[in-house]
């Protein structure tokens, strides 16, 4: 199949083809490729077959949205009402959330089909999915890679064609490095662009939902879906969004891009330079005007920030974590610090205790000055020299991941390793900009990503830029065999 | 290491604490870069857009039945979270 939503769509309006059955195929699918590549927690068979006859209803009607009747997945960090959310975790392995998160009601007002919940590194700490409490998520590319992190198992459920799109959340990169580590298009967009009422919180200033799709016109098809003001998010922004589908054109002259060169760091695999030179040249040869020679001093700091911003609010968030009012609940003991301590011990698993170390420690007397409050300062300084470039430029062009895919078992022994991983998309959150990541090639058959970075509420340029690039380019056609 | 994952309420075993121990010094270490940064008269970031002190009107709605909010507690009495003794 490998069918894009803007096809699938055409599919079911010509009355080629009923949602019942685009939704069973897709349940085939997922049955005939998921004992290899385990990218969904929970299969909602049940629930996408009942959403896809009402969706055929809506479509006999006329009644109908590019979205409707269309299976996708959706991270298990996002409440789904009645469908179990773990965010891959002991802790929430039973909990079924009372509500659904903004994102699922717009979903489910357009029509939807959910065929299921994907999986992720635990809370989304991760860089691999392998940090999934339940099962790691294998690379379609090859089995014995990961898929990246943490929306490993929505970028794979896109690539496997075991839905048509999926959604994932990104709090340092978490939809653009797995979309590039799996020949996908991964949008985050700007910070308050799309709400995260009932999206599990990881790190409240960085976190941002968004698309992972076969093409940019389905990325913008999905933006279009999900953005928008919420009153229920005091962070989500009162400004109009746009028609995304109007930007898509392949077109580029007049538009000045950035290359930075601190983000082609060392370390960095010589065939994702060789590629990112290539594509960079497709994009001045579509008309962008390129400037090679830009410079982000601050970039090698943004790890630093990332590792103490990011833990010190997850530390915060996670406290809830009690066994009192739902999750994982600690009962043999009567005493109840006991009970507090040995939930939490035996509900997280070591990447999330980590964190809550790691952030418990900046925060804690002593040392918040040092850690946590000069973060939030070199935070200020990486904001700043983005906006400046920005006066400049259109657009900032860079690689997802300075490596193809690594191997499954590679890093999990070395979590310094594993966050170096994320180098160059974590400083686009600490500034809560909108990138987004795009096929761009191939080593050795491990795919390669592209990052585009846009001015805050700038995603028409990038996605302007992507569609361009796509049009030019056959790297997305490419598709895994499995 | 210890007196931290008290201040966290995380249970943790000996084996982890030495591992974490190591863990943690190493990513320390490396954020030690930071203080190479002059950051004399920059104002922290806490989130990166322009919204201030956003309110809105007090006004009565519905919430959640109790039920749907009690669901998930894993241990219930009636209409309230059963809790273990905090003062004994």
């Amino acid at each position: 199949m490998q069918l894009t939503i803007h096809e699938a769509q055409q599919l079911l309006k010509n009355k080629k083809l009923s949602s019942v059955e685009l939704t069973k195929a897709y349940l085939e699918r997922i049955n005939k490729v998921e004992s290899k590549v385990h990218a969904l927690v929970t299969v909602t068979d049940e629930l996408a077959l009942k959403q896809a006859k009402k969706a055929d209803q809506l479509i006999a009607q006329g009644d109908t949205h590019p979205l409707t009747g269309i299976p996708a997945v959706i991270k298990d960090n996002m409440c789904t009402k009645g469908v179990r959310t773990t965010c891959s975790s002991k802790m929430l392995e039973n909990f079924v959330p009372p509500y659904e998160a903004t994102v699922v009601e717009k979903l489910n007002s357009c029509g939807v089909v959910t065929v299921g919940k994907a999986n992720m590194d635990e809370f989304a700490m991760g860089s691999s999915t392998e940090h999934s409490a339940f099962f790691p998520t294998h690379n379609p590319w090859d089995l014995n890679r990961v898929p990246g992190g943490s929306s490993g198992g929505s970028a794979v459920a896109v690539a496997a064609d075991e839905t048509v799109y999926a959604l994932g959340s990104d709090t340092g990169g978490s939809i653009r490095q797995p979309a590039g580590f799996c020949s996908v298009a991964g949008l985050k967009p700007t910070y308050g662009r799309v709400s995260r009422y009932g999206l599990v919180a990881f790190a409240s200033s960085l976190d941002q939902i968004g698309p992972l799709t076969k093409d940019i016109t389905d990325c913008a098809i999905v933006l279009n879906a999900i953005a928008g003001y919420d009153k229920r998010d005091s962070t989500s922004v009162p400004s109009p969004t746009p028609d995304y589908t109007r930007c898509l054109t392949a077109d580029l002259k007049g538009l000045a891009i950035g290359v930075p060169k601190e983000y082609f760091v060392s370390g960095m695999q010589s065939e994702v330079e060789t590629s990112m030179r290539a594509a960079i040249n497709k994009l001045e040869e579509l008309g962008a005007k390129v400037d090679w020679e830009v410079s982000l001093p601050h970039t090698p700091h943004a790890l630093a920030v990332y590792y103490i911003i990011a833990p010190s609010e997850a530390s915060a968030n996670l406290a809830r974590y009690d066994g009192v009012k739902y999750g994982f609940s600690y009962g043999d003991t009567d005493n109840m610090w006991e009970a507090l301590e040995k939930t939490r011990q035996f509900g997280f698993g070591d990447e999330v205790k980590r964190r809550i170390m790691l952030g418990t420690y900046a925060l804690s007397a002593g040392y918040y000055d040092a850690y946590y409050l000069k973060a939030q300062k070199v935070r200020t300084l990486i904001r700043r020299e983005f906006d400046q470039a920005f006066e400049k430029y259109d657009a900032l062009v860079t690689p997802t991941s300075p490596t193809v895919p690594f191997k499954i078992g590679e890093k999990i022994d070395d979590p310094l390793q594993m966050y170096l991983s994320d180098v160059c998309t974590l400083p686009i959150n600490i500034a809560g900009l909108p990138a987004i990541s795009i096929p761009a090639g191939f080593a050795d058959g491990l795919p390669i990503g592209m990052q585009l970075i846009g001015k805050p509420f700038g995603e028409e340029t990038i996605l302007k830029i992507a569609y361009a690039y796509e049009q030019a380019t056959e790297w997305h056609k490419r598709k895994p065999e499995i | 290491m210890q007196h931290i994952a008290l201040l966290a309420r995380l249970g943790v075993t000996e084996a982890e604490l030495e591992r974490f121990r190591e863990q943690l010094s190493n990513i320390l270490e490396n954020f030690q870069i930071l203080q190479q940064v002059d950051t004399t008269d920059v104002p922290p970031t806490s989130q990166s857009i322009p919204l201030q002190n956003v309110t809105k009107d007090d006004k009565v709605a519905p919430s959640l039945p109790p039920d749907d909010v009690l669901a998930n507690a894993p241990q219930r009495e009636g209409e309230l979270f059963r809790v273990k003794a905090v003062l004994e």
